[in-house]
């Protein structure tokens, strides 16, 4: 079988039982969408409506700027009440512009036109998909169709889809797979096609057998060749992108590079699914599953929510609180981000909701100094030295930070995990990590100033020689002349 | 609800330093039991002084430097010091030899380079060294095994805690009667004097495998290395490299002659070798990095020990061996950055 | 004893002369040696060390003709990477060179002055200065070293020397 991880790596308690025990549901929708328009990697979107304009369910909202964007569609039919800044459950706090709709009740919508995919060209499909607002939705939001642009720039590329779903807690891709296979496989066909790709292996963690037997069943229903699907150990993380790309190519990802240039693109199952969604039934968008779990809920389960609800609204779809939370996570326990208030909109990236009640999680001790036992090192799934670059980051030795890889933690919790001393690790890497970006940016732009320095050189120096050659042309016919 | 928030991750293991140092304590028990059946109870004594000083140490220095005293005083550092200082200690060594041995650790090879975790060099060697080359006369007093073959005078309890605690030996014993020196003393004196190997292991204070009672001692010491390792308190790497460059010279050298050369059974069993191997070189604050660099960290002590062994001014070379090989630490880290993810082979 | 001296001697003379063997050439070094010390220059291509640009200087040190204190852009950072890379003794810039400034500077054209005169383009170094004969000329502020060569040149005093704000530029890191 092989394996996401060849080094590091945990064991963690999934906690994923109770959140799986029944189907999803969909929720009503909310009577008020707070729908951010940054809520994907790369610049904001622009508003395309006006406070007090009446918009449908599926109506574009917010349309993609510049080359890493995605477009904004609302969730919900109403009208729009404000368009200002509100909190967002991302930012660490500092609010977004957000466009805020009030439900009218009338629930009508407008549906996207359905479309063939093979009746599109690669580059159209690409258009389509991203006039569909389509981002990653494994976490990270990266707007879907530069990254298929990028891909279609490799010659021979494979795709690969991520359903290992490793972080503790997080069960919604389970839960697509168990429900939505055939969307899901569908949108693997969609995205060979805009690939031009021979091959996709869908990759599924063993602690999955209900999700893998779904899929499977879908495949042999689908019988195409090309899809195929790879299921390797629970070890934590192996669902990261890097870990994911090793265990089906056996390649590395370079560190200065992208999954494309060694032929690989790795996108979410809910991602494709959502492709599905928007190419087959005309649906951008617009809601996605979330998993609901926490010994702080009464019910957790996975609900199929529209984007802009409120998260206390999801708590109150799931039972209500169970008590005094010691933290409400949107994300998985390794890797989710600790929210202040629950009175923040779900959006694109919220794929989990955690509410932990003080026997869920272990938070830190009280931090002793690093012993240097190496537990760190031997946990990394980068092969990293947490232990250097922790004794770097606090001298704040850029240079040593760079030589021993800063940018190559993947900030999945790890080292914190097994550190003796508890010290918060991969927050201080997080901290360490701007500084260094600034400094290498600094430098790459002093490397395209020498370059165009260089070549401005050249250019002048070929310009004179041609000025001279044709001087002495001009002279030598004048002597051959006269 | 607004609940409280922190960064990522949110689940930590529960481990601590906490739990390692009582393992390792536990690790070195039956050593200290087999010291204290052939060598008598003198060890005890010393351990209770290394241990009470190292923490009063810890205290103060803790203070001075306005840190909180309840978590590092119970993180067992200091008394691990302590422990290993002791063990390094002929067990009738007056009182003030290890008292000033373990503060000397504690206060300047430990805090004054920044406490915890910021040693460059192991606090229980800088000790040891500093009283060998000190008080080298009170470091040679150690004692003969405690057989029924050997006929020894051996001082009863009471006449060992006056000997520690006063200093001197009580007015009806005396240091030629009791003392006898350890296997691998006795073996560079009898080879100095021109005595071939065979002569000198005759002595009946050899056995089969090394000095007898110190066999004993070493593999108790080599049985709790073995379970520490197999708690994954410590990882195999420098141990075994540590043995293997201590072991191979003197196979080598016992087979080019093997009467002038110790063989590598003795060697392992003799002296400090499993202690160093398994709990002193394996110190993590002042050993290698990397799992490459602790291989060649381990080596090195292996290698210097040896040398020390047999051609240096010392009976026994682990203490200064590790002493030169924490100094090239940053050296061998340098060089032996492992290969990150991503990066080229 | 004299055999212990010629042995030691012996060894001395053929590792010595092994090393000497694996040098490689003179010249060979000072071009390694250029490239190193002109990696660790900012590229501002400014002229302020009195060389006409970052490669010429940094040949200079290698040559040992300059000091390691004449970059302002580089600042003290720079001159520290320098003075670690020739195991010299690390010094501030030298004010004779420039002033060191904490905020870098990006130039602005004021456009309604501007005569298109093309003199500004042509003391670019770094071609940032975008315009033809009778034409508009800009800068193109990410691409603008802040080396000041085009502000004298220019026949009507138009352009000025702006700190940056929200321009997107990380020049002020290498010189802070």
């Amino acid at each position: 079988m092989t394996t996401a991880i060849n080094h590091g790596g945990l064991r963690l308690a999934g906690n994923k039982q109770r959140s799986t025990l029944k189907p999803s549901r969909l929720i009503a929708a909310p009577a008020q969408a707070v729908l951010p328009l940054d809520q994907h990697a790369g610049a904001p979107a622009s508003p395309r409506v006006k406070v007090g304009d009446r918009v449908l369910r599926g109506q574009l909202i917010g349309q993609a700027e510049g080359e890493i964007s995605a477009s904004l569609h609302s969730s919900i039919a109403g009208r729009v009440r404000a368009i200002e800044t509100r909190p967002v459950p991302y930012h660490r706090g500092s609010p977004s512009l957000c466009i805020v709709i009030d439900n009218d009740g009338s629930d009508s919508e407008v549906t996207g036109s359905l479309v063939d995919y093979r009746s599109l060209d690669p580059r159209a499909l690409c258009e389509h998909i991203e006039a569909g607002g389509i981002v990653g939705l494994g976490g990270a939001t990266f707007p879907t169709a530069p990254k298929l642009r990028r891909g279609q720039q490799a010659p021979d590329i494979q795709l690969i889809l991520n359903g290992a779903e490793c972080e503790p807690w997080i069960s919604c891709d389970d839960m697509l797979m168990r429900e939505q296979a055939q969307d899901i496989l569908q949108g693997a066909v969609i995205l060979c096609h805009a690939l031009q790709a021979k091959r996709c292996t869908v990759v599924i963690e063993d602690d999955k057998p209900d999700a893998e037997r779904a899929m499977r069943g879908a495949l042999t229903k689908l019988n195409d060749e090309r899809v195929a699907i790879l299921s390797v150990p629970t070890i934590y993380p192996a669902g990261g992108e890097n870990q994911v790309i090793t265990a089906v190519t056996g390649m590395e990802v370079p560190s200065t590079g992208l999954p494309s240039d060694i032929g690989v693109l790795c996108l979410n199952v809910g991602t494709a699914a959502a492709i599905a969604r928007w190419l087959d039934r005309g649906e951008p968008l617009i809601r996605r599953m979330v998993t609901v779990t926490g010994s702080g809920v009464n019910e957790a389960g996975n609900l199929d929510v529209w984007l802009g609800t409120s998260i206390s609204d999801l708590i109150g779809e799931s039972g209500g609180y169970a008590g005094s939370l010691a933290r409400l996570l949107m994300g998985g326990s390794m890797m989710g981000l600790a929210l202040p208030t629950d009175d923040l909109p779900v959006v694109k990236a919220s794929n989990c909701l955690v509410a932990a009640l003080p026997a869920d999680l272990h938070p830190r001790g009280v931090e002793m100094p690093c012993i240097r036992c190496g537990n760190c090192s031997e946990a990394c799934p980068a092969l990293l030295l947490p232990q250097q670059l922790h004794w770097f980051a606090g001298s704040q030795d850029l240079g040593a930070l760079e030589a021993h890889g800063l940018m190559d933690c993947i900030e999945c919790g790890c080292c914190d995990y097994v550190c003796p001393s508890q010290i918060p690790l991969a927050q201080r890497f997080r901290d360490a990590k701007p500084a260094l970006i600034e400094r290498l940016t600094a430098r790459e732009q002093a490397f395209l100033a020498r370059e165009r320095y260089e070549s401005r050189d050249a250019r002048i120096e070929r310009i004179e020689a041609e000025r001279q050659a044709k001087l002495a042309e001009k002279r030598k016919s004048m002597t051959a002349r006269g | 609800m607004t609940p409280p928030t922190s960064p990522a991750p949110h689940v930590i293991a529960p481990n601590s330093v906490r739990r390692v140092m009582p393992i390792v304590i536990v690790a070195l028990v039956p050593a200290i039991v087999m010291h204290v059946v052939f060598f008598g109870i003198g060890l005890a004594v010393q351990l209770v002084l290394g241990i009470t000083i190292s923490l009063v140490a810890e205290a103060i220095a803790l203070k001075l430097r306005h840190k909180p005293l309840l978590p590092f005083l119970t993180d067992g550092s200091a008394i691990i010091t302590g422990v290993l200082l002791a063990m390094c200690l002929p067990p009738l060594a007056p009182w003030w030899l290890v008292v000033s041995g373990s503060a000397f650790a504690v206060l300047l090879a430990k805090h004054l380079y920044g406490g915890l975790g910021a040693n460059p060099f192991n606090p229980a060697m800088v000790g040891y060294a500093v009283l060998l080359v000190s008080f080298p006369a009170q470091l040679t007093q150690w004692l003969p095994p405690q057989l029924a073959d050997l006929h020894i005078v051996r001082p009863g309890v009471g006449d060992s805690l006056y000997t520690i605690f006063a200093g001197h030996l009580p007015a009806h014993l005396a240091w030629d009667a009791i003392t006898s020196p350890t296997p691998l003393d006795s073996l560079r004196t009898s080879l100095a004097m021109g005595q071939t190997m065979q002569e000198a292991q005759a002595n009946p204070m050899f056995g089969a495998l090394g000095g007898r009672g110190w066999d004993w001692i070493n593999l108790s010491l080599l049985g709790g290395g073995v379970w520490l390792l197999a708690l994954r308190i410590i990882r195999w790497h420098i141990p075994v490299a540590m043995l293997a460059a201590l072991a191979m010279p003197a196979a080598v050298m016992n087979a080019v002659d093997p009467g002038a050369y110790a063989g590598a059974l003795f060697h392992l069993t003799a002296g400090a070798s499993m202690l160093g191997a398994f709990f002193i070189a394996t110190d993590p604050v002042s050993a290698a990095t990397s799992n490459r660099g602790k291989l060649i960290y381990g080596a090195g002590i292996g290698a210097i020990t040896y040398v020390i062994r047999t051609w240096g001014g010392y009976p026994d070379g682990v203490a200064f061996a590790v002493l030169i090989m924490n100094a090239a630490v940053p050296l061998i880290d340098r060089y032996t950055v492992p290969r990150i993810y991503g990066h080229a082979r | 004893m004299l055999i212990a001296i010629l042995v030691m001697s012996a060894m001395g003379t053929v590792l010595a002369a092994a090393l000497a063997g694996l040098q490689s050439s003179a010249s060979r070094r000072e071009r390694l040696l250029t490239e190193r010390i002109n990696q660790a220059l900012p590229q501002t291509q400014c002229g302020r060390c009195t060389f006409t640009g970052c490669k010429p200087y940094a040949a200079a040190i290698a040559r040992g003709e300059a000091d390691i204190n004449q970059c302002p852009p580089g600042g003290d950072a720079t001159a520290q990477v320098l003075a670690d890379m020739l195991g010299r003794q690390p010094k501030p810039v030298d004010p004779h060179f420039g002033i060191v400034r904490k905020q870098s500077r990006v130039a602005y054209i004021d456009e309604p002055a501007c005569i298109g005169c093309t003199k500004c383009i042509q003391a670019c170094p770094v071609d940032a200065i975008v315009g033809a004969s009778k034409f508009m000329h800009t800068v193109i502020a990410a691409q603008c070293t802040g080396c000041e060569l085009c502000v004298a040149p220019c026949p009507v005093d138009c352009i000025e020397m702006r700190e940056i704000g929200d321009v997107q530029t990380p020049w002020r890191v290498l010189a802070s």
